[in-house]
């Protein structure tokens, strides 16, 4: 019924204009752009907001004039209020966890490779793809209005705990439209997740092309596909906690909101709700949000390192892919390791250390599959596999405090110091973004048909892995030292000697920050100026890498693809496309 | 020569990828697949309000239970409307596949209107409590606010589903009818019918048989 000679109908012509083909297209690739160039900005603006916060807890009385400029409020002479510290550390948050953590490397890296690796000509829904990266973009404009509306972004942190988040105006600036438009924006970003991970899903399933059987996928598919279901799970009960908190904010419902809440010297006539069942509906969301975050993350290193280790990883697919869906699947059984000190039952506090420590088995085994297969490697040691190298460093670097924080015992006491932060940004941040370095430098000449600069690229890399550990390596042993965290100056007595410590930490933070412009440059000069790239400059042997680069509208050119083999057939300087119909050399 | 020698439905049309998207070998109809992920995001969706509601009712003491025995007879009514259009909702996806299309159109009206009919009893309901004094935030016999807090969300997002299911349906029968759609379109639309229907057995034993008057 549905004949293969339809390949040989005549191709239909790509969509002409610039609106068509750029703004509103419906290609995957150029979508995939879309998202990779929207959480670059959303990264840079999440940095600049990084960087208000260290010059003020480093010195308290310094003026940033651009934020006077921004906030005559909140920053009276371009010193922020305490308030202000936290509305830009809320923003710093909520853009980079959902609008550059959860966006580039799955919805942007994965929107222009996962069709291609599985030898599609698009998405399974092409015009549903659009959508989200059109709801995604007014989801990021909702979250960036919050800065020029009177009284600011919010205060209740990415997290948006309740009640603080669901009394309104009364708990402070930025808690009544800026938590409003927030609440709009974490609820678009939820919609437009949720329609890309049902692309993802269905175009993993129903478009791979003849002999791309799942155990031949590419590990970044599996990535992304495991990370779509988990998404799909995890941000279809976000979606409603954000809803009923808006209900509560809006509607005068009581949800989350208990009796008898005195706000700044005025009790509020809710009744009967509890900010316990936010914290229970966010973190059975958020936790998997944070392997929402990682997991395209280790996909992407899976597939990036045995091109540069010319050789396969060790287990083969199995190993990492079980890893990947256990992390998937334990995810969501953990996410009361976020409330030890909530309030929450103690018993219950054990109940969730379990799970949390048995988690960190296959997060382990994924590490380790890595770190092993450089055992008899060829290396070559290029700018990705340099962030490959980094990845590994900095999550067990920041995977080691986890087993801290599991305890109850232990969080009691570090729960709400800068021990976390380091823990976090290791963790969820940096190595999510190592990985998407790692990607970046790796899919360029495909992307944009050139390749970037090798030197700058290594620079940028060797500045910023010893920067990141400057910076948060520092913050877990000021956590063990007692650092508070979201303290907006160190003025209580037991932190004055911390204050040293605390300007090293900002200065490395700056510099850390100065860095990332080395690989703007590089990114931009090279879009531009760089040298032509060859298809396949890395040797690679995955479906992207066997088209042009850029690859054509179709993808393939209407050619008929067949795949003999699974991704990783290197041997040495050898290696075999998965379109090659030749012997396997790696047996994978 | 250059004709297309087979029109394959793929649900790229004007994307300019048509004719290049073939349907792989393994795959069913990514229509049929999507819809199913969809209905496993949107029961997650449901199960958090409910959840929601359970937290509530089990946090607060002075829950009450409202419903008088007329309340529960409409609910009652409702749950036989939107049942009853589960059955035509079938008859129409067989119908569509037999090629009748007359008889398609008959029970895709028919479905419409049942959908039409629960919403009109829902609105009336609501109506009705919201003329007693039932607020999203007020509980008129002094019991727990939050009763219609959860009553409003939980049946409210429900009753959205059924709306947006019937303004779909209308669509689809509109396709179908020029030609733009086929039986498998309407197998899709069915399994999101079928779906919204089974929500509601958890939604009436739920929010109406557990809020019940018990004499």
């Amino acid at each position: 019924m549905h004949d293969l000679s339809a390949h040989a109908a005549p191709h239909h012509a790509p969509p002409q204009g610039f609106i068509r083909k750029y703004v509103f297209s419906v290609d995957h690739k150029v979508i995939g752009i879309q998202y990779t160039t929207l959480s670059l900005v959303a990264a840079f603006i999440g940095m600049a907001l990084s960087w208000a916060m260290r010059i003020h807890l480093a010195w308290p009385n310094a003026s940033i004039p651009f934020l006077g400029t921004l906030s005559p409020n909140g920053a009276p002479g371009g010193v922020p209020t305490p308030e202000y510290y936290l509305s830009l550390m809320t923003m710093h948050g909520t853009i980079m966890a959902f609008f550059v953590l959860t966006a580039a490397p799955m919805a942007g890296y994965g929107n222009f490779m996962l069709p291609i690796q599985v030898g599609a000509a698009d998405m399974a829904f092409p015009r549903l793809n659009m959508a989200s990266f059109w709801v995604t973009f007014i989801g990021f404009a909702l979250a960036c209005a919050t800065f020029f509306i009177p009284d600011g972004p919010p205060l209740s942190g990415w997290t948006a705990y309740a009640p603080l988040s669901a009394v309104g105006p009364v708990a402070g600036p930025g808690q009544g439209w800026g938590q409003n438009l927030w609440g709009l924006s974490i609820v678009a970003f939820c919609v437009a997740s949720l329609l890309g991970s049902l692309n993802f899903i269905v175009t993993t399933l129903d478009l791979r092309t003849k002999g791309m059987t799942l155990s031949r996928l590419p590990l970044s598919t599996w990535g992304w596909f495991i990370n779509a279901w988990v998404g799909l799970l995890a941000f279809a009960v976000l979606l409603p906690t954000c809803l009923l908190l808006v209900l509560d904010r809006l509607g005068g419902t009581s949800f989350f909101i208990p009796a008898g809440l005195v706000v700044n010297d005025k009790l509020l006539p809710h009744s009967g709700g509890s900010p316990l069942l936010f914290q229970h509906l966010f973190w059975f969301f958020g936790h998997p949000e944070v392997y929402i975050i990682i997991l395209p993350a280790f996909g992407i290193i899976a597939h990036i390192m045995p091109t540069f280790t010319r050789k396969p990883l060790v287990g083969g697919w199995k190993v990492i892919t079980y890893a990947m869906i256990a992390i998937g699947a334990l995810s969501f059984v953990v996410w009361g390791h976020h409330m030890f000190v909530s309030g929450m039952s103690p018993y219950m506090g054990m109940v969730f250390s379990v799970p949390t420590l048995i988690i960190t088995i296959p997060s382990v085994i994924a590490v380790l599959v890595f770190a092993v297969s450089l055992y008899g490697a060829n290396m070559r040691f290029t700018t990705p596999m340099l962030f490959c190298l980094g990845f590994i460093s900095l999550f067990i670097s920041g995977g080691i405090g986890g087993f801290f924080l599991a305890q109850p015992a232990v969080d009691s006491y570090l729960h709400a110091t800068s021990f976390v932060v380091g823990h976090f940004h290791f963790t969820m941040g940096l190595s999510a973004i190592f990985a998407t370095f790692a990607g970046f430098y790796y899919w360029f000449p495909k992307m944009w048909g050139r390749m970037m600069n090798e030197t700058l690229g290594k620079v940028h890399f060797w500045l910023s892995f010893v920067l990141v550990y400057c910076v948060f390596m520092t913050m877990h042993l000021m956590g063990f030292t007692g650092a508070v965290r979201r303290y907006s100056a160190y003025v209580a007595d037991f932190m004055v000697p911390q204050i040293p410590t605390n300007r090293f930490i900002t200065v490395a933070a700056l510099l850390l920050g100065a860095t990332q412009f080395i690989f703007l440059f590089n990114a931009i000069w090279s879009r531009f100026k760089g040298p032509k790239a060859a298809d396949n400059p890395w040797q690679a042997t995955t479906l992207e890498w066997d088209t042009p680069s850029p690859p054509p509208f179709d993808n393939f050119g209407g050619r008929q693809i067949t795949i003999y083999h699974g991704p990783m057939e290197y041997d040495g300087d050898a290696s075999l496309m998965q379109t090659s119909p030749e012997k396997a050399i790696a047996g994978t | 020569m250059n004709q297309p020698i087979l029109a394959i439905r793929t649900g790229h049309e004007g994307t300019g990828h048509e004719v290049l998207m073939e349907r792989s070998p393994y795959a069913i109809d990514k229509k049929k697949l999507g819809m199913w992920i969809f209905i496993v995001s949107d029961a997650c969706t449901f199960a958090t309000f409910l959840f929601g509601y359970g937290y509530m009712r089990v946090g607060n003491q002075n829950w009450g239970t409202p419903f008088a025995f007329p309340t529960i007879l409409n609910g009652i009514l409702m749950t036989f409307v939107l049942l009853s259009s589960s059955l035509t909702m079938l008859a129409a996806v067989r119908a569509t596949q037999a090629g009748q299309k007359a008889s398609a159109n008959k029970w895709l009206g028919a479905t419409m209107l049942l959908g039409a009919i629960f919403a009109a009893l829902h609105l009336r309901e609501w109506f009705k409590l919201i003329s007693e004094g039932w607020r999203l935030f007020y509980n008129p016999t002094g019991g727990a606010a939050q009763f219609g807090a959860c009553f409003f969300s939980v049946t409210g997002l429900h009753l959205t589903h059924v709306v947006s299911g019937v303004i779909a349906l209308a669509f689809i029968a509109r396709g179908y009818n020029q030609g733009r759609y086929d039986e498998s379109h309407v197998e899709t639309a069915g399994l999101y019918w079928h779906f919204v229907d089974l929500v509601w057995m958890f939604v009436f034993p739920l929010m109406y048989l557990m809020n019940a008057q018990t004499k």
